[in-house]
């Protein structure tokens, strides 16, 4: 982006602006009022084995929780994030809660009318779901999937698309096979965690040669008071099959912080395709940083099969702590990794994310392009990791790093680490840091648009190469979100 | 860790031993840093590679030597012939000399300087508890880990230099550091000051030398305060021996309105671990740091520069290349850190480098860390292999193979030679380099 000196013209305008965009108030704050099956706060083997037990999971699936949960216990929190938050007190979670009728419907009927409301709220119009073209919700409302839609015009196709609970109990095979299998139970220590307290989330199974029809949606969405979520999600794609991912969220408006963290795995075989997009819009908390959510999140997938690919893209808006990096390990020869990244912080919001390519196979490509934008307090942080192993003959690497500063008292930073053992790979990396350029408002302003607007179109502008990225239907909600996160001024 | 460390435990104990053969010098007020310093030691101990800054390179190997302090062993036998030999080439200026981290004043070639310059041995200095001294040595740095610190516990001497303010040191003073010996191993502590007052200029070639066939370990540190409007340039050409370890921190504090610029060559060495880092501590200062290192055979170089944008209106400009050949290993890892209060900043890094072997690897972390939002930061870095389809172009045009490589390394590093002020040091360079990698010069 074209970098200016400021001149002092202007600035006041975009202070307002500034102001304007810090005290925007969150949309979907509200809690739905349904009764919920809750485990009594805390964390122990119990709770662990009770989760099992209510899932009514088999015997392999608790020992490996067990075994999560045994070795989480000689592990410590990370502290090396640039983040900072009040210590969390992990007996202060309660580990499971459900809405307590869990329907086996056949039609939406049948769905709590509360519910259904909630959705409505959410604007995920589920009558309307079927007449939509193209998209399949599975809706989670915390822990548990309340309805699936679509599956049946899924299953002809072979596809199997449903919670993870569910698929533990019709496709234990295909979940025993790849559970893990990115993401070790020893991987991190909020994964660990995730691995012996998982509650629900989403299983995709795209068989050999299928291109997915439509692309598949889970709404997921943290509801009852003081529960952590811990979904894991694992999507396997076939050989030479192709699916669409979307992942969206937003959160209820609360006073304590809520711990949020979730796996998501990925396995691509030969010449598969996964796309997975995420907009996340949680509850970063008031205008004095009190109360939001922390997004502690281990996403990675592995491109197994040879001309495989996974493409990452995500707008993150919400949350008050995030630590995020979505992966990718570039096994098959020939494979693509992607990461596109938009992270908006604000008022008191850290965000510290960016992604890993790891290079194994031959002729593996990788592109990265990462853009920061933060205001208020908020300190927003690139971190991220190309490694290029001996044997990656001929690999690529080009990763774009850009912040965007809105005020003074915000802080943009980029720590990228790139480890290259092999003398064929090509590996580029840019990094720059400016403020939203004076000399670009005023040309705007000439033209009769207002500052507001101004500053709409120049970060919109900025965001361009990453909201390309997403799909269709995706794309409106994210420019609906950073609207949102904008308003009255910045965007 | 510790208990693997014969240099830690040589050196937490061996200080009574030391402190006798200090010849008087433990009477000097700066015996307090000393003793500040040995503590220090003790409690930060060697660097692993759990510590994030020393995440890539991995001293371990280092410190399971016990290498002997200069003052224990016998004096290395230096005559005016080998310095002839040792100094740069046809490069016009003064000549300092320091053996295994003591100045010679014997060896030295100086030249009359005008009223006021200072250029001495820094032992001297502390000794008479010079104002100056007492200012600035060891204020101007912070002791980071047990390198730091066993630096500034042992250390008994190095090069002094202070240009007053509004004079000029027209040559530049070449420091020859000789390093080693033939009978022991053994470490060298050298330890530098450089002060440029108001309006002052000055120029240093650090040209860091082997002796002996002994394994051995230099550990310096230079601190250099620039003045208000002064130029100082700062060249270090490291030519140490194939079994040297290598650790030199510069800690360069810049006053309104000062050009500091760093040239940093790295050639020789095992184990090499270059730390820069300048404090930008008033308005419109520029700071330029230019770097090459070469790495051939199992050398293992490691290069943190740090700028710290502390006030408005600055600039600094980094740009650092390297070559690896054989098995050779480069790390580089280039943070900018700009202040809330520095607005206006501009701030510019790059790092890019070419692998020439399959056996190589490179390890980069360029970091920005920014707290101003007026700013114009960027940082990039790139890896790659000689331009497969310019080397087609030149050998299409009847160049040998040999020929052509050259003319590419050449065309690689040239924006980073090109910086060099002095025409002969470039052309010295130019030698050093084609020499380093084993390959026809051009």
């Amino acid at each position: 982006m074209a970098e200016v000196r400021a001149e002092d013209f202007g600035s006041e305008e975009q202070a307002k602006a500034v102001e304007d965009l810090t005290t925007s108030e969150y949309k979907w704050g509200w809690e739905t009022e349904i009764e919920q099956d809750t485990f009594p706060k805390g964390l122990n083997e119990d709770v662990v084995r009770g989760i099992s037990r209510k899932k009514n999971e088999p015997e392999w699936m608790l020992e490996w929780r067990l075994k999560a949960y045994r070795h989480w216990l000689t592990m410590e929190e990370p502290k090396w994030p640039k983040v900072k938050y009040p210590e969390i007190d992990y007996q202060a979670y309660s580990y499971y809660s459900a809405p307590k009728e869990k329907p086996e419907l056949e039609s939406l009927d049948e769905v709590d009318p509360e519910l259904l409301k909630t959705f409505e709220k959410l604007g995920i119009p589920l009558e309307e779901q079927k007449k939509l073209a193209g998209v399949a919700v599975d809706a989670v409302f915390d822990s548990v999937s309340v309805t699936t839609t679509f599956k049946e015009t899924l299953a002809e196709k072979g596809i199997i698309f449903c919670s993870i609970s569910e698929a533990l109990q019709e496709h234990p095979e295909l979940v025993k096979k790849y559970i893990g299998s990115v993401v070790p139970y020893t991987d991190n220590y909020f994964a660990t965690l995730n691995s012996a307290v998982f509650s629900d989330g989403s299983f995709v199974y795209i068989p050999k040669g299928v291109r997915c029809p439509m692309e598949l949606s889970t709404y997921f969405r943290i509801n009852a008071m003081d529960t952590g979520q811990f979904e894991r999600t694992l999507i396997i794609a076939d050989e030479g099959s192709y699916v669409s991912y979307l992942e969206g969220c937003t959160a209820p408006m609360r006073d304590t912080n809520q711990l949020h963290a979730a796996v998501v795995e990925l396995v691509t075989l030969d010449n598969a395709e996964i796309k997975y997009s995420t907009v996340q819009n949680w509850y970063p908390g008031d205008s004095e940083g009190k109360g939001g959510i922390y997004n502690f999140v281990t996403k990675r997938g592995a491109c197994r099969g040879v001309n495989s690919k996974i493409s990452w893209t995500q707008v993150e808006t919400g949350s008050a702590v995030t630590w995020k990096y979505p992966g990718c390990i570039l096994q098959g020869d020939n494979s693509v990794g992607e990461f596109y990244s938009v992270a908006v912080t604000n008022n008191h919001q850290q965000a510290d994310t960016g992604t890993k390519m790891i290079h194994i196979g031959k002729n593996t490509k990788s592109t990265i392009i990462s853009k920061g934008i933060s205001a208020g307090r908020s300190d927003n942080s690139y971190r991220g990791l190309v490694k290029i192993g001996k044997k990656a003959d001929n690999s690529r690497n080009f990763s774009q790093c850009d912040s965007m500063l809105m005020g003074s008292n915000c802080g943009a930073h980029t720590f990228p680490y790139i480890e290259v053992d092999n003398e064929s790979a090509m590996v580029e990396h840019e990094a720059t840091t400016s403020k939203v350029g004076e000399d670009q408002i005023f040309y705007l302003n000439q033209r009769g648009i207002s500052t507001e607007d101004a500053v709409n179109m120049i970060v919109n502008g900025f965001c361009k190469e990453v909201f390309n990225e997403l799909p269709m239907e995706f794309a409106v909600e994210a420019q609906k979100l950073l609207a949102i996160s904008l308003e009255g001024s910045v965007g | 860790m510790p208990a693997e460390s014969n240099l830690l435990k040589k050196y937490t104990e061996g200080f009574a031993a030391f402190e006798e053969k200090l010849n008087g010098q433990s009477e000097t007020s700066f015996h307090k840093v000393r003793n500040e310093a040995l503590n220090k030691l003790a409690e930060l101990q060697f660097p692993t590679v759990k510590n994030e800054e020393w995440k890539y390179t991995n001293v371990s190997g280092l410190v399971k030597n016990d290498f002997e302090h200069p003052l224990n062993i016998e004096t290395v036998d230096i005559d005016a012939a080998l310095i002839e030999k040792l100094r740069i080439d046809d490069v016009d200026s003064d000549i300092l000399v320091v053996v295994n981290g003591s100045f010679n004043k014997e060896l030295s070639v100086l030249s009359d300087y005008p009223d006021g310059i200072i250029v001495d041995s820094l032992a001297n200095q502390i000794k008479n508890n010079s104002e100056l001294t007492e200012k600035y040595l060891s204020k101007l740095t912070k002791i980071e880990n047990g390198f730091n610190a066993l630096n500034t516990a042992y250390s008994t001497d190095g090069v002094f230099i202070y240009v007053p303010d509004n004079k000029v040191i027209e040559k530049p003073l070449q420091v020859i550091f000789i390093n080693g010996s033939s009978e022991n191993e053994v470490i060298s502590l050298p330890r530098n000051l450089i002060i440029a007052g108001k309006n002052s200029q000055v120029s240093i070639i650090a040209n860091y030398v082997g002796y002996g066939e002994k394994e051995y370990f230099t550990n310096t540190i230079t601190e250099v305060y620039s003045g208000a409007n002064s130029v100082v340039d700062l060249y270090k050409v490291q030519n140490e021996n194939e079994n040297a370890y290598h650790i030199d921190k510069t800690e360069v504090y810049q006053n309104r309105d000062s050009v500091f610029s760093h040239y940093n060559m790295s050639f020789g060495g095992k184990l090499v671990r270059n730390d820069i880092n300048s404090t930008l501590d008033d308005e419109n200062i520029t700071t330029n740091y230019y770097g090459l290192y070469l790495g051939s055979n199992k050398q293992h170089i490691d290069n943190h520069t740090f700028v710290n944008h502390a006030k408005p209106n600055c600039e600094s400009n980094e740009l650092y290349k390297g070559i690896l050949d054989d098995q050779s290993r480069g790390v580089f890892n280039g943070k900018i850190w700009v202040e809330k209060d520095a607005q206006k900043t501009n701030a510019y890094q790059s790092n890019k480098t070419i692998l020439l072997s399959k056996e190589a690897s490179i390890d980069t972390k360029p970091q920005l860390e920014i707290y101003a939002d007026d700013v114009k930061c960027s940082h990039g870095a790139t890896i790659g292999h000689l331009d497969d389809q310019a080397y087609f172009y030149i050998r299409s045009r009847g160049v040998s193979p040999e020929i052509a490589k050259s003319m590419l390394i050449r065309a690689f590093i040239d924006d980073v030679v090109e910086e060099v002020k002095i025409d002969n040091l470039k052309e010295q360079l130019n030698h050093m380099i084609f020499e380093h990698l084993h390959r026809v010069e051009i």
